[in-house]
């Protein structure tokens, strides 16, 4: 691969731009979204974007499950470190996301608004 | 075997952590003496740890024994179980502060161990995504104790920390996949040479320490990054913020003063001149305008939280700079930042506590009716200025020193520019505390948003102040005095810090 074209990029690492897309919309949506509870579902976008990119570099070509058979034979295989990884990430994804949503519930029954320029206004005034 | 106290200092925290919500079905009480039996055991750990790798050098443990690279390993070198002993005396100290300021309960006390072990684990792991777990669990609890005094301020400040912290790890977490990319391990000690032959200049590698940068420089709160810290420590409950101020941003510090040296190395920066250019001015930025916010602040926390900022701007230009001494300021400032910011944050705490006092004007003349909390607010604060004999002056020094001596001339007058300034603030309080009369604030007209008060500690408009010495037990006092004389009597340790921490720098700059 000497020169890569943008059409080559776009068709043989269409997991990667998958990966740009998907984290730089959350990211997007987490600053330009007022409502919290749309901020925290673009904080999970971006994570999620994050975790493919993991699981695409995990993969080989004709790999096959890493699962060994005792003589060590076969192989290719698929790289299972990246997949752990991921599994870990994806646990503390969704153990954030409770504190997030958590924290949301309490702002929304004192302050009644999942707005966050209106929470800030009405904390100003407070 | 000795080893293996660097996993029990991980695990027992983390274990106990679970016992204060179980004796708490049966007991009400039952919380802080778990919190205190944990929090000496760490203590007493540390201690033992950091005699042990003076005496014999680092400590190494596979985990599970499994061979390395492929497993995790936890390391313990002179410079983490430096940043060990800090965890486990501020958290000692924090304890006993707050029994009586509070918060209570269980759940409180279960969190604030689970944050020590999180914390004892970004320090003392060797694996680059196990690390990134620990920042998680660090993260995690933190946001659960900015809120946990439930109003709905502190919850708002702890929501902004959540998106701000977990992009701050992902970031971090994207810069690891590249480095895994390029090299295949995620071994520290591996990853070492694993770089070296990919090659510095390689953009994988350059990238992966932009995002590893940028992730940590949110979770240390550099300007413009900040914006999340002066929130959740000025509306955490006091012990919190006396608690998270000294170690949180001192933990994601020290990983990337780890992960610069001992991954990356300092051929790395020498190489890309550039990203240590970079890296510099950001900091400095970050110096100035943490220190000008600080000053323009008229809320005692707020004014310590943008301290903060500068003063992580400081250690991450000593990095930056990446020669010997510098990098020696920074560590001896990473530890005196967070004894000193334990120490203000816990005083101006005791000050809330008996005069409801939260803003500068509030504080005037003070000093006649607390005299030990005022003197150690002015101590600390001195030392903060960075005046001789302080632990303070040390950090400063060393990393001015460095920066002369790399020639980069730059970071050494923001550093001057930065004391005066620090100078200014700190003298804004003193000026209050001992040489105003009580009870004539000069702006109590402006109406600032010191509504919620804790503990029925009442102000009514900043007129007479009514006391609540209940609020107040000696031993607060005498955690914010002790701490005082530490950061004063430290001031005279440079070359304890220096024998210590000479292998460690020698391994940096072989």
């Amino acid at each position: 691969m000497t020169e890569a074209t943008l059409v080559d990029v776009f068709t043989t690492r269409h997991a990667y731009v998958m990966f740009v897309l998907l984290a730089s919309i959350g990211l997007y949506m987490m600053i330009a979204n007022q409502n919290l509870v749309k901020k925290l579902i673009g904080l999970n976008m971006f994570q999620t974007g994050v975790f493919l990119f993991f699981v695409t570099t995990a993969f080989v070509q004709g790999g096959s499950a890493p699962v060994i058979p005792p003589d060590g034979s076969g192989g290719p295989f698929v790289s299972p470190l990246p997949h752990v990884i991921v599994l870990t990430a994806i646990v503390v994804g969704v153990s954030l996301t409770a504190v997030g949503l958590a924290l949301i519930i309490r702002l929304y029954t004192e302050y009644g608004t999942l707005r966050a320029d209106s929470l800030r206004e009405v904390m100003q005034n407070e | 075997m000795s080893d293996v106290v660097l996993p029990l200092l991980v695990a027992l925290p983390i274990m106990i952590s679970v016992l204060p919500l179980i004796f708490g079905l049966k007991y009400e009480n039952a919380g802080w003496p778990i919190a205190m039996g944990g929090s000496l055991t760490v203590l007493a750990l540390a201690v033992y740890t950091i005699t042990e790798v003076a005496a014999n050098g680092r400590l190494i443990h596979a985990l599970g024994n499994y061979p390395q690279p492929y497993g995790i390993e936890l390391v313990g070198d002179e410079l983490s179980t430096l940043i060990v002993l800090l965890i486990g005396l501020v958290s000692v100290l924090v304890l006993v502060y707050s029994r009586t300021r509070g918060p209570y309960g269980n759940a409180f006390h279960s969190g604030y161990l689970l944050l020590t072990g999180g914390l004892l684990g970004v320090v003392l792991t060797g694996d680059l995504f196990n690390l990134f777990v620990f920042l998680e669990i660090t993260g995690l609890v933190t946001y659960a104790l900015v809120a946990s005094d439930r109003s709905g301020k502190s919850a708002y400040a702890a929501l902004k920390y959540v998106f701000l912290g977990t992009i701050g790890a992902s970031l971090y977490l994207i810069g690891v996949g590249y480095l895994y990319v390029a090299t295949g391990t995620l071994n520290m000690r591996d990853l070492q040479g694993a770089i070296e032959t990919v090659g510095y200049t390689d953009p994988l590698i350059q990238a992966a320490f932009g995002f590893i940068l940028v992730g940590f420089a949110l979770k240390v709160a550099l300007f413009p990054l900040h914006t999340w810290q002066p929130d959740a420590y000025a509306y955490a409950p006091d012990s919190v913020s006396a608690y998270i101020s000294a170690l949180v941003s001192t933990a994601a510090a020290y990983a990337l003063i780890r992960i610069s040296f001992d991954v990356f190395t300092v051929e790395f920066f020498l190489v890309n001149d550039l990203i240590s250019t970079a890296i510099m001015a950001a900091a400095s930025v970050s110096i100035v305008v943490g220190s000008l916010l600080a000053l323009m602040q008229t809320e005692i926390k707020r004014m310590f939280a943008y301290s903060s900022v500068a003063q992580f701007g400081m250690i991450v230009a000593a990095i930056a700079v990446a020669n010997e001494t510098a990098v020696f300021g920074a560590i001896i400032h990473l530890f005196g930042h967070g004894l000193m910011k334990a120490g203000l944050f816990m005083a101006a705490g005791i000050l809330a506590a008996v005069y409801g006092a939260r803003t500068i004007d509030e504080y005037a003349g003070l000093a006649n009716r607390s005299p030990f909390t005022a003197a150690s607010i002015a101590v600390i604060g001195i030392a903060l200025i960075g005046i001789p004999p302080s632990i303070g002056f040390l950090g400063k020094w060393f990393i001015g020193l460095g920066a002369v001596e790399a020639g980069e001339w730059g970071v050494a007058f923001v550093i001057f520019v930065s004391t005066m300034l620090t100078l200014a603030y700190v003298f804004r309080i003193i000026e209050k505390l001992y040489f105003d009369p009580p009870g004539d604030p000069h702006g109590h007209g402006s109406d600032h948003e010191h509504e919620h008060e804790h503990d029925g500690a009442a102000t009514d408009g900043g007129h007479e102040l009514v006391a609540d010495t209940s609020a107040v037990t000696v031993g607060m006092v005498v955690m914010v005095v002790s701490i005082t004389i530490a950061v004063v009597a430290l001031g005279f340790s440079w070359e304890l810090f220096f024998d210590l921490l000479a292998p460690v720098l020698e391994r940096f700059f072989q």
